[in-house]
């Protein structure tokens, strides 16, 4: 009886000291979460690449192996092709202003004045607000008929001059008074990528405002003694100073608009004719709407080759900001 | 400054269409941005005007009630999972690994980048054969594996900003390991932990496509999917229901981000860079 109570706590006190070494607390620390993610994330990934190669159909789990036959075949979909591009305009338009727009807005919140907090509330709404949310807002700003818009270029007198330029820069051919920003094909376009570059920017403004705050003061003291300034001193101090962490803002955004679904569901629903899906939207209506889950995971797997750039880009920029 | 108020737009527009009567609303030659009478006229009591009605509307015949505790409880739920799993691994990642924690730390935060889109067919045939579908439980399986990366990658960055000094003296004290995570560690990091319960908690709120897809009545929606789903009927558009549906969430959620924006900031370039 003693000798068991006495062999029992030397198990005990080896394995708290187990518990005490590194080597052995890491693993046993991270194994669960690493567990878990393996379990909803890793396996259906796996499960998504070989449903992909099979001919599966809604309500199965599997089917007959066909090779490469669905990504050929939503290839030559002209409808995949247009969800591809429309995917890299969205991404790429949407950035473009985001990076802009935070460039100029973290600048303004990076300094102390009165009401600040009110208007860095106001900054931050569209990143807070729920995504779907927010894009019913978007959706009741631009209706067919109601659209606030049209009514302000129409009080204005600007709406017959838009509908011009539209015209004039081939945007909208025969584009007419009131204008529906989601009936037509390009006008969607544009109203989409406008759409996507408002949600992104507030979370790129924040991440901008760190990389700001990173930069030393001694830095901005001896670039005023060295006599930079305005332009001079954006692009040789403060620009390449705030590089990585500027890239891993438009990366995240990068990815965030290349996965979304729900502003084109919302807004259009890929319409008008299927002008404004996206690889996400595509996926969806032939994955589950249409039944052909193989050919759904296909068009899902398309995207893959842009995060694995991203990604790589990620690790790339991360470790050189480390190095400095 | 004219960047900030195209940013609030939606929202300060959302704010005046809530409370629109229907009539007003309705004649487009009336000023959107007003209230206005039959005629189309602005009086500076302007809130005879208006009505409260869409909004009552909304908490009474429709389940918007029932999806905002959904929310709740999902997210909550989801909130206490993320922190019971990604403490022990960014506390881990932050001071335990060594050389290869980095590297992990990085690897877990990328699988964050996989789609939802890439693995909803896959799950959804999952929660089916788990017999999950229609059911909250379903959200709560899957709504983790979005949150633990990101609460992971945060909490890392938190944990290194804590001297190691604190610790050591706590552990030289004869403190276990776990008892110097328990007194000293935690109770320091409070604060960035509940940046990560805030910032989880919002994921799970605009989560859109698994609870579109894994949920189908009505009771059981969240907020971003039963919205879509119940107030938009066809071409019947609740206009007022659904600004003030957009807006309720969105207030709140917009004042703890800032609250806890510098937190974040903090932990999301510490986590990375640091």
């Amino acid at each position: 009886m003693e000798a068991q109570a006495a062999r029992a706590s030397a198990g005990s006190g080896r394995w708290r000291h187990a518990l005490e070494s590194r080597r052995v607390l890491a693993p046993l620390l991270i194994a669960p979460a690493v567990v878990f993610i393996g379990l909803v994330v890793g396996v259906p990934f796996g499960w998504a690449i070989y449903l992909s190669f099979t001919d599966a159909i809604g309500g199965s789990l599997s089917g007959n192996w066909v090779g490469f036959d669905n990504f050929t075949n939503a290839w030559q979909d002209e409808n995949f092709r247009r969800a591809l591009r429309n995917t890299l305009i969205f991404t790429l338009a949407s950035q473009a202003i985001v990076l802009v727009g935070a460039a100029v807005l973290s600048n303004f919140l990076v300094r102390d004045f009165r009401g600040k907090w009110i208007v860095r509330f106001l900054v931050v709404l569209p990143w807070a607000a729920p995504v779907v949310l927010s894009t019913i807002t978007w959706l009741w700003l631009l209706d067919s008929l109601y659209s606030v818009a049209n009514w302000t270029l129409a009080q204005l007198h600007l709406d017959n001059g838009l509908v011009w330029l539209l015209g004039a820069v081939n945007l909208e051919e025969d584009a007419q008074v009131p204008l529906q920003w989601l009936g037509r094909p390009n006008l969607a376009l544009l109203a989409i990528t406008l759409v996507h570059a408002w949600r992104i920017l507030p979370f790129a403004v924040v991440i901008f405002i760190a990389g700001r705050a990173s930069i030393p003061n001694e830095v901005e003291d001896a670039s005023r003694i060295d006599g930079a300034t305005g332009v001079k001193k954006l692009w040789y101090v403060d620009l390449p100073l705030q590089l990585p962490i500027a890239l891993v803002a438009v990366l995240f955004g990068i990815v965030f608009t290349a996965v979304d679904f729900a502003v084109v569901y919302i807004l259009t629903r890929g319409g008008p004719f299927n002008s404004t899906q996206v690889l996400p939207t595509w996926a969806y209506f032939i994955g589950i709407d249409g039944g052909s889950l193989g050919e759904g995971a296909a068009i899902s797997l398309f995207l893959f080759p842009l995060l694995v750039f991203v990604t790589v880009a990620m690790l790339f920029f991360a470790r050189r900001a480390q190095v400095s | 400054m004219p960047f900030a108020i195209f940013l609030a737009f939606p929202f300060y527009f959302a704010l005046v269409t809530m409370f629109k009567t229907n009539l007003d609303l309705a004649n487009v030659e009336h000023s959107p941005y007003l209230y206005n009478d039959l005629e189309g006229g602005f009086h500076w009591d302007f809130w005879n005007y208006a009505t409260t009605e869409h909004v009552r509307f909304l908490f009474e015949d429709t389940n918007y009630p029932r999806w905002l505790l959904n929310t709740l409880l999902v997210g909550a739920a989801v909130v206490a999972i993320t922190l019971l799993l990604a403490m022990p691994a960014g506390y881990a990642l932050a001071r335990l690994a060594g050389g290869w924690g980095q590297s992990a730390g990085v690897a877990i935060f990328l699988v964050y980048l996989i789609p939802p889109t890439l693995l909803f067919l896959p799950l959804s045939r999952l929660i089916t054969q788990l017999d999950l579908k229609d059911s909250l439980w379903a959200l709560i399986l899957i709504y983790p594996s979005f949150t633990i990366p990101f609460a992971t990658w945060l909490l890392m960055g938190f944990f290194k900003t804590i001297p190691q000094e604190l610790e050591d003296a706590a552990l030289i004290d004869g403190a276990s390991r776990l008892k110097a995570f328990g007194l000293i560690i935690l109770p320091i990091s409070l604060p960035g932990i509940l940046t990560v319960v805030i910032f989880a908690f919002s994921l799970c709120v605009n989560e859109f496509i698994y609870a579109f897809t894994f949920i189908s009545s009505s009771e059981q929606r969240t907020v971003s999917a039963g919205i879509p789903n119940d107030l938009i009927r066809g071409d019947v558009f609740f206009w007022q229901s659904l600004m003030a549906a957009t807006l309720i969430p969105a207030i709140p959620l917009a004042l703890l981000y800032n609250a806890f924006l510098d937190r974040f900031i903090k932990g999301f370039t510490g986590g990375a860079f640091r």
